[in-house]
């Protein structure tokens, strides 16, 4: 419990020290947004306009103290400002349209990668020097390799363009109506095939093969020896002995991975027009859409955060020395 | 002593290791019997083969050694004759081990009561979980745990409650052979002394043959009745522990290791080393493989291995005893 409240507050602290960057650093920048504006209509429009999207923008000129205090009631109530490329669409509203998209294919495409690669680790760990010991960790490496960029174009060419079996862009067929209908579902599983499968097969193998590192040097270890002595059966000396304890870095890798989820995904969202969080991401950079940037930040920033919070939880259900803080000798 | 029925017998067993340098003999014939409820000491410096031999009678060998010849039983069923089923459920029942480096024996991420639940478990199926914990409080109440550390994670123990909690495992499913591999050699004397006294006792409570490997001489010949030297995997000399403590009439390594033991009770404490280095395993030296470090070498031990022979009231492999009758008095 301590350890919850312990992570809990690094969490609340972090999480401030994100939105106070956030802060300070546009304002340590030449001019605002609403400048930007106005100086897109050359001339065009009146100072009292201009004054009017400060005003909008959320710009005063009040003492940065209080500026700051405002910013912070807008970020807890989820006030991001507008963006310009949507304008007058709130940053918000951006945000929460591309968000599940990502963390939805982006995050399913991981957890399956380190599921599968942890599993395909055990296994060959355990049949080590087997058929599928020589050939799996090549093979995934080939594919590993390979810029996922580009087997995202391949993946494209072959499956969408040639064949014809997928889509070729955006989350769901235009003629669905968003709905918890089953076309509507269906087609966001075909629709997302593609990007699962290129940041699978990009990512994979790091997970395989890591596992297979990790259980071998588990393999070796006297409480494996020892549990096999013992009598355990073959199963559970593989489970519960071996695998549980070559499992804890791989969590460990998780947390690092998790926190690409939300901010690496650009060049796949790109390739396959994917709705998500790095396909706006992307757009609001060419648009200089400075809120849109600054909301997404913030997003990506909460989202690392917290991922890594529930990562630290569960280390922690997996390993005791973690939960009580003692050392391991 | 000889009608009691042996638990453990070792019959010309020899083991190898492969390396890039060809085969390195690490066992090399040895011939072992050890009886219902006895204690017999195993001793032997690094790379002598003391715990290639256990590993060998667990059946624990794996990659590149391997057994190649001799045969091993135990309560008179041959360990390399039994099939992997049979083994796994052999194993522990009558013969179980305790680990040189039993630190790092138990699983970091299972409690102590999940570890010997596990060990029962998976010799009888159908044990219930009641009886399973009454069996795991009355274990930790023989190595003289509290009760409240079944649910004590194994980073939570200290070093010599871990090698306790390794030593109820070991007898949890009453064993009548329990191999100790240098149980003590990480911990502090302190508690290696209050082990060694826990061992016995539990030991003479429970009766169960202990097989004590270990490289300190005057620790073994205490708690053991009888001792068998290994030099460069061959036992050469086998006496009871009473007859280690005196020099005189042993083998000359044996004369060795008793000169490197220091007498705290004496008043010119001179402690003398063996001459030269261990043996070079791939390359054994002709002959008897002590010759180059010993004093009383002979030609004939350059060319002519010596057999282990009762000379006396022990048996010693050496030239310089075979043929005479040893005087008994020492």
């Amino acid at each position: 419990m301590r350890y919850f409240f312990n992570r809990l507050g690094f969490l609340l602290i972090s999480l401030w020290a994100a939105v106070t960057l956030n802060f300070v650093l546009p304002r340590l920048m030449p001019g605002n947004p609403a400048e930007i504006m106005f100086a897109k209509f050359q001339g065009r429009m009146l100072p009292q306009e201009l004054h009017a999207l400060e005003l909008q923008f959320g710009f005063s000129n009040q003492p940065w103290p209080i500026q700051y205090f405002q910013y912070l009631g807008n970020m807890i109530t989820g006030h991001f400002g507008l963006s310009f490329t949507y304008y007058p669409v709130p940053v918000a509203t951006v945000i929460a349209t591309s968000l599940p998209w990502t963390i939805g294919a982006v995050g399913f495409a991981t957890l399956l990668s380190v599921i599968v690669g942890s599993f395909g680790g055990i296994l060959i760990a355990w049949r080590r020097g087997g058929m599928l010991d020589r050939t799996l960790p090549i093979a995934t490496m080939f594919f590993q390799a390979i810029p996922y960029n580009w087997s995202a174009f391949m993946l494209l060419f072959v499956f969408g363009f040639t064949l014809n079996w997928f889509p070729m862009y955006h989350s769901y067929g235009t003629n669905q109506t968003p709905g918890f209908n089953w076309p509507f579902l269906s087609s966001v599983l075909r629709h997302g095939v593609l990007p699962v499968a290129t940041i699978f097969i990009s990512g994979v193998s790091g997970w395989i093969i890591g596992m297979r590192n990790n259980m071998i040097n588990t393999l070796g270890e006297d409480y494996v020896v020892f549990a096999e002595a013992k009598g355990v059966s073959a199963r559970r000396l593989m489970f519960s002995y071996a695998a549980r304890n070559a499992l804890l870095p791989q969590v460990t890798g998780l947390a690092i991975a998790l926190s690409s989820i939300v901010g690496g995904s650009i060049l796949m969202e790109q390739v396959f027009s994917y709705p998500g969080i790095g396909f706006q991401l992307n757009t609001a950079v060419s648009n200089e859409d400075y809120p849109l940037i600054q909301g997404m930040f913030l997003i990506i920033a909460l989202c690392v955060l917290i991922a890594n919070f529930i990562v630290d939880m569960v280390y922690a259900r997996l390993d005791p020395r973690v939960r009580t803080g003692g050392a391991s000798s | 002593m000889t009608e009691r029925k042996p638990v453990l017998e070792i019959e010309h067993l020899s083991v190898a290791y492969d390396s890039p340098r060809g085969p390195v003999q690490a066992v090399n014939d040895v011939s072992l019997a050890i009886y219902e409820e006895e204690i017999v000491g195993l001793v032997g410096e690094s790379g002598s083969g003391k715990s290639t031999m256990a590993y060998a009678i667990m059946r624990l060998l794996k990659g590149v050694a391997y057994v190649t010849g001799g045969s091993i039983k135990i309560n008179g069923k041959d360990v390399y004759g039994l099939s992997k089923q049979e083994l796994r459920a052999f194993r522990w029942a009558e013969m179980a081990m305790v680990f040189q480096s039993a630190m790092s024996a138990l699983n970091p991420v299972m409690t102590v009561e999940q570890q010997i639940a596990d060990t029962i478990r998976s010799h009888q199926k159908n044990a219930s979980s009641a009886e399973i914990r009454k069996r795991a409080e009355e274990l930790l109440d023989l190595v003289r745990i509290d009760r409240k550390h079944l649910k004590s994670y194994p980073h939570q123990l200290s070093g010599g409650m871990k090698q306790r909690v390794v030593i109820a495992i070991a007898i949890c499913l009453k064993p009548s052979l329990v191999i100790m591999d240098e149980p003590t050699t990480a911990l502090d004397v302190v508690v290696q002394r209050s082990i060694l006294d826990q061992i016995q006792e539990i030991q003479r409570e429970v009766k169960f043959a202990i097989l004590f490997i270990s490289h300190d001489f005057s620790l073994v010949s205490e708690l053991a009745s009888r001792v068998a030297i290994m030099y460069a995997g061959r036992v050469v000399e086998l006496a009871g522990s009473r007859r280690l403590r005196v020099a005189g009439e042993h083998h000359p390594y044996t004369e060795g290791l008793l000169r490197a033991i220091p007498r705290l009770t004496a008043d010119d404490v001179v402690i003398e080393g063996i001459p030269g280095n261990p043996p070079n395993l791939v390359e054994l030296p002709s002959g008897c493989a002590f010759h180059p470090r010993c004093a009383h070498a002979t030609e004939r031990c350059a060319v002519e291995e010596p057999r282990l022979q009762k000379t006396g009231q022990a048996e010693i492999a050496c030239h310089l005893f075979q043929g005479r009758e040893v005087p008994q008095h020492v």
